[in-house]
């Protein structure tokens, strides 16, 4: 073939779009295309906050059925390599996925043997990459996520949020879902100024029962089953089947909730 | 086996008596590749390749050419090495394929033969040339610990010791004589390294370094290097079995 030859379809339409072959329409029709446009079975809140030796993060066994309290044993907080936890709330099926892409990574990093670990920082840049790269494709991930852990040779606490538009930032106290209203102004009361430095595990963890509470007062959606993890330089320290404390028995003198005497 | 074979032996058809002399030439550049050696014991599986140093200026311990794949399975060849790093790839894509697919790790048996099948692949077409090396897969699953090689034709076995390369003969005498049965993964480190030293031949006087690599309960089922400090005590009671304790520099108290 000569080079004339090759250059002879540049610049004019396909054949077969502007001159199609069949006169159905069906056939011609471009390819239906889904994309997400709600999450189905979601999770709800995730909290972190970095203390003195470390962060902590905390997320709820709940996955909903959109108003429906569906599945009561889910674990949302996800250990990737021995320093870093990622929690994630809203779609379940989105999240479940995400932490299958995690745990290939892990193997693939693992598999190179020379010693490098992957940090938390790597990982939230990664998974904000993931984010970002489907929202550009109008198909996202619908989930909101903390990366929590130490990071790095000095092992300096690290949380970090990513979303599913691929909005992330950092902060000394990071919440995701109604935990954002709820529970971070609680937490940043404890974290704020650098207090999160010469903050003691036993008051953050405080901090963070706290926290649960008030989202399973106020929010609609939460459970009183939650998991806690605790990484340090040490490493991770799971915690599952937690639970707070709390009075309803208010209730009784409300009108309308419990059962009326009158 | 050192027959020519006077033109049946530049593709891959079969000669008139029926061998295939490219597939049996491979087996010759395996045979000058350095001895590794795989043991398989009760609660786990050792790998051993010995790397004869080839330059002062290749930083130590450092080219590590026993691969994990997965978590749970490691590989080690030992021939033409460029072969043998691109034998770990395809494991790779076939664990990864396996995990994306069944969500669960790739059993050991399942890796061999999903490589045993590959190898034999190199072996059909003139347009190829087969895997110069033998391949060597630790696996620890669900079933326990499995110790597979696999050869430059595709065939594979399960063993629970076995070796390859330049000092394989006198390696499998001394695997012969250990009892699997109740071998345990330090012992077996120890033995790795007692059975290399053996191999090793001291008239061409180079330097050698031994990787060792294991996966079994000591590892909780996750394949890595064997730590340095049990690496230097097996390497110390090797040098002391070997060289009938003529070396002054090893401490007397192991």
């Amino acid at each position: 073939m000569s080079f004339l030859e090759l250059t002879e379809p540049w610049g004019k339409p396909s054949r077969n779009i502007f001159f199609p072959t069949s006169n159905d329409v069906q056939q011609n029709a471009a390819p239906v295309i889904s994309r997400t446009t709600q999450p189905i079975v979601t999770g709800a809140s995730v909290i972190a906050l970095k203390y003195a030796d470390g962060v902590m993060i905390a997320a709820d066994n709940l996955a909903s059925y959109g108003s429906l309290a569906r599945f009561f044993d889910v674990e949302r907080l996800t250990k990737v390599g021995n320093n870093t936890i990622v929690g994630i709330g809203g779609d379940v099926s989105d999240y479940q996925h995400i932490q299958r892409t995690l745990e290939d990574l892990e193997i693939k990093e693992n598999n190179y043997g020379d010693g490098y670990a992957l940090q938390p920082s790597h990982i939230h840049e990664y998974l904000s990459r993931v984010f970002y790269a489907r929202r550009n494709k109008m198909d996202p991930y619908w989930n909101q996520a903390i990366v929590a852990g130490v990071d790095g040779d000095e092992k300096e606490p690290f949380v970090a949020f990513a979303d599913l538009r691929g909005n992330t930032y950092t902060a000394p106290a990071i919440a995701t879902g109604f935990a954002i209203h709820l529970a971070l102004p609680m937490l940043r009361k404890v974290t704020d100024d650098d207090r999160w430095k010469t903050l003691s595990k036993e008051r953050a963890r405080a901090a963070i029962d706290d926290c649960i509470r008030v989202l399973y007062y106020r929010d609609g959606r939460s459970l009183n089953k939650f998991s806690v993890a605790t990484i340090t330089a040490g490493g991770v320290d799971f915690q599952t089947n937690q639970s707070v404390s709390s009075e309803w028995a208010f209730a009784e003198k409300q009108y309308g909730y419990g059962t009326q005497e009158v | 086996m050192s027959s020519i074979g006077t033109g049946y032996d530049l593709g891959l058809f079969f000669s008139p008596d029926g061998r295939l002399f490219q597939a049996e030439y491979a087996y010759k550049a395996v045979e000058n590749g350095s001895t590794c050696i795989g043991i398989k014991c009760k609660d786990g599986v050792i790998l051993a390749l010995e790397k004869i140093i080839i330059s002062k200026l290749l930083k130590p311990h450092a080219n590590t050419r026993i691969g994990s794949v997965g978590r749970h399975v490691g590989i080690a060849t030992t021939g033409f090495i460029p072969d043998g790093m691109h034998i770990l790839k395809r494991a790779r894509d076939e664990a990864n394929s396996w995990r994306d697919n069944y969500g669960s790790a790739i059993p050991g048996s399942v890796m061999a033969d999903r490589l045993g099948n590959y190898v034999q692949l190199f072996t059909c077409y003139s347009s190829v040339r087969p895997f110069g090396v033998m391949s060597f897969v630790a696996a620890y699953d669900d079933l326990g610990p499995h110790l597979y090689m696999i050869e430059p034709n595709g065939v594979y076995w399960g063993y629970n010791g076995i070796s390859a390369g330049k000092g394989r003969q006198i390696a499998r005498n001394e695997l012969e004589k250990l009892d699997f049965s109740t071998l345990k993964m330090k012992d077996a480190v120890k033995e790795a390294a007692r059975i290399i030293y053996a191999t090793h031949d001291e008239e061409h006087n180079k330097d050698h370094e031994i990787e060792m690599t294991w996966v079994g309960e000591e590892t909780n089922g996750i394949h890595t290097t064997v730590p340095e400090d049990l690496l230097q005590e097996a390497e110390a009671y090797a040098r002391r079995t070997v060289e009938g304790g003529e070396d002054e520099d090893v401490p007397m108290n192991e």
